[in-house]
């Protein structure tokens, strides 16, 4: 057995990781109680197997890509760097990148990962065409909105729990270049800030960092990206047309005491990120898409800024009706507390497609807390201000929210059950995320 | 016919050749991958021809199987620009001290087999007046060590094997790497205790052979901290390091 957590690093648990050299192999490493992981990037228990864990980036292999299509079929294990990395120089970027690169193919299916594009392009799993599975049952299946169309709703979104995806068919964005259009907008409050992402509708990707230790009249005070993909002729002359992401230089050593976070800290950090924010505001850059997209990939390890006993993310989706009065709420309670950290991030969401996929057309609010003191009771405070709201708590950065939550935000959690289970009746597939939240007991 | 570079890997299938055919590709080289199974390097061909828009072919070729090193070569449709053995067989220290048939296998497979094929491959390249050759070496060759001396022993050999073959056909216009990677995470290692900062994923290791073919380095320790620690392992006194226990 090995110790395993996610990114979060809480809970630490035991399980048994093993990882399989062929698709043969990872169908006999399928026991009672395993689960597929990807790079490992889910903050909680979502890729910890209640026995095994099966550890996939090994399969790493691109099979086929089709330069006049963008369509390329690829192994589960592909890390999205490593396809920006070969596809970007050639003029292919995927549709969909989360906030970190550093995720597999098999992950961002799993999760349904949203970028900054959710509100006008969808989540990962619109741009996947068919996916093979091996489910808990044995069998290795090829599933796409056309065939086993129910299995493929259930698996896109799934977090794993349908069974462990082995490739995956899908299409790239064709790019001029690897620099990204960034307009950055300064809003002094929630409500210029929603203002603001509203008019960002129509930017192709829109995102406001938020200050959550600002209270009274600056609640909300946020800086909103807005950016577009930059064609060859906006670039500076003898510029790179792809630039290179380098491999994180700087790492964090060791786990740094949890004191270095503390409301002094944080505030200092913030007052200057808004107003260097701020001086740029108004103009329009050009900035290399690894910057734009994956800000905190430059340095490594940073989850161990939040010392031993790691940190929570706490992302809730707010619906559109309410979002403004229940957002302002709950930043409200977050500033009074003053210990949520730099990485607050605001951004509006459209229609999710997969069963369990995060996503519903509202606002979602995504918060790190360290570990420590009541944080579990004021994190179930504010799940109480969200479920009332029709919201829900995303289930890949999840480590503590209790079943009722889950089931009062998942409204199609029947149907995925009853689509998992015809395709595992054992139950085989299971992982520390199921057991707590939806498992039988 | 294509006028880009060309890379043969034997041992294809490894994960430090995965990552040397991946490097060399990424420059632009067309890739052979040879191994004892040509099918199972297929889908391997396929990503490096995906990926990077090069040719890519699979070979079959045995370590072991010495007799037919003439005919792979011979078979060969044209003599590659670079060729590069990574095969090896790390073994059980313990079994291969009672084991003799295993102790030869270890041997064989990391000290007979790749210097024959190498050497064979030198000599074309030496007729040709160009060519690179570059074996997978290890620091366990550097001195052997009570935990693993079967196969450090054999990786000496071939060490030396290589440097003799340097300095014989640098002349001629051929080049002959010498690669020690030291720890690298790799399925051989799975499982192992390695020492962190001193251990290095292949794709560094790929990176550093395209790097010491392109510059022409002669031995390569492919984390610079290795350059070291063997520097003082290997001037431990005998008296002093029998006394050690690694
Ligand atoms: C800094 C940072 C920023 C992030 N930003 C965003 C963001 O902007 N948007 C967003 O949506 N997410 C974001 N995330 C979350 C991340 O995108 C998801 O957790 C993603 O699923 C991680 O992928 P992974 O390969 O690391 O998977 P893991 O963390 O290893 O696994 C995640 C889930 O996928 C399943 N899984 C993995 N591989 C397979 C497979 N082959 N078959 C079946 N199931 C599999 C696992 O069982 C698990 O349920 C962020 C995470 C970090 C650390």
């Amino acid at each position: 057995m090995t110790l395993v957590s996610g990114w979060g690093r809480f809970p630490v648990v035991d399980s048994e990781v093993l990882r399989p050299r062929s698709f043969g192999a990872v169908g006999e490493a399928v026991v009672a109680g395993s689960v597929a992981r990807g790079n490992g990037r889910a903050y909680g228990d979502a890729a910890i197997g209640v026995a095994r864990t099966i550890g996939m980036t090994g399969f790493d292999r691109i099979r086929s890509f089709d330069p006049a299509t963008g369509c390329i079929r690829l192994e589960a294990g592909v890390l999205l760097s490593d396809l920006i990395d070969s596809f970007g120089p050639r003029g292919f970027l995927p549709f969909v990148v989360p906030g970190t690169r550093f995720v597999s193919v098999g992950g961002a299916i799993a999760a349904d990962v949203h970028g900054k594009n959710h509100h006008g392009e969808g989540g990962f799993g619109r741009y996947v065409d068919s996916i093979l599975l091996r489910t808990g049952q044995g069998e290795t299946l090829e599933i796409s909105r056309e065939q086993n169309s129910d299995a493929f709703f259930a698996t896109v979104g799934g977090m794993g729990l349908t069974g462990v995806v082995l490739e995956a068919t899908m299409r790239l964005r064709h790019v001029e270049t690897g620099w990204i259009r960034e307009h950055v907008i300064s809003a002094s409050d929630l409500d210029a800030a929603m203002r603001a992402l509203e008019a960002g509708d129509s930017a192709t990707y829109s995102v406001a960092w938020i200050d959550c230790v600002a209270r009274g009249n600056d609640l909300g005070r946020s800086l909103i990206y807005l950016g577009e993909h930059a064609r060859a002729d906006e670039l500076a002359d003898g510029a790179d047309r792809f630039p290179l992401g380098k491999t994180p230089g700087l790492a964090v050593p060791v786990d740094l005491p949890s004191m270095t976070l503390n409301r002094l800290s944080i505030r200092a950090f913030n007052e200057l990120y808004y107003r260097m924010g701020a001086r740029r505001a108004g103009r329009d850059h050009v900035v290399s898409l690894y910057p734009y997209f994956f800000p905190l990939d430059g340095i490594a390890d940073w989850n161990r800024i939040y010392g031993r006993r790691g940190f929570l993310q706490h992302q809730c989706v707010i619906p559109q009706a309410d979002a403004r009065a229940v957002l302002a709420d709950i930043l409200d309670r977050v500033s009074r507390r003053g210990d949520a950290s730099f990485l607050a991030v605001l951004k509006k969401l459209g229609h999710g497609d997969g069963l369990l996929s995060f996503p519903l057309p509202g606002y979602t609010l995504a918060l790190d807390f360290p570990v420590r003191g009541d944080i579990l009771n004021f994190l179930d405070e504010i799940d109480r201000i969200v479920v009332a709201a029709g919201g829900r708590i995303y289930l890949a950065k999840d480590a503590r929210q209790s079943r009722a939550t889950f089931e009062a935000g998942y409204g199609a959690l029947s149907r995925f059950n009853a689509i998992r289970k015809s395709l595992d009746p054992a139950g085989n597939i299971r992982s520390k995320l199921s057991q707590r939240l939806f498992d039988e007991v | 016919m294509t006028s880009r570079m060309s890379v043969l890997v034997l041992g294809g299938s490894s994960d430090i050749g995965r990552a040397a055919a991946r490097a060399f590709a990424e420059a632009g080289y067309d890739v052979g991958l040879a191994g004892r199974d040509a099918a199972a390097l297929e889908p391997d061909a396929a990503d490096l021809r995906a990926r990077y828009g090069i040719e890519a072919n699979t070979w079959t070729f045995d370590v072991l199987d010495t007799a037919s090193f003439e005919g792979f070569v011979a078979g060969l449709p044209a003599l590659p620009d670079v060729v590069i053995s990574i095969v090896g067989l790390l073994g059980v220290q313990q079994n291969a001290e009672s084991d003799l048939a295993h102790a030869t296998t270890i041997m064989r497979s990391n000290y007979e087999g790749p210097s024959l094929i190498l050497g064979l491959f030198a000599e074309r390249f030496l007729a040709r007046g160009s060519g690179t050759v570059v074996g997978v070496s290890s620091v366990a060759g550097d001195r052997g060590r009570a935990s693993n001396y079967v196969y450090g022993s054999a990786k000496a050999g071939f060490s030396a094997f290589l440097s003799g073959l340097r300095a014989r056909v640098s002349r001629g216009g051929v080049h002959v790497v010498t690669v020690k990677p030291g720890f690298v995470r790799t399925r051989m290692t799975e499982g192992m205790k390695l020492i962190g900062p001193l251990t290095v994923d292949a794709p560094v290791v790929g990176d550093a052979i395209l790097n010491a073919v392109e510059k022409k380095v002669d031995v390569v320790y492919v984390s610079g901290k290795w350059r070291l620690v063997m520097l003082i392992i290997k001037t431990l006194p005998e008296a002093v390091f029998k006394k050690l226990k690694f």
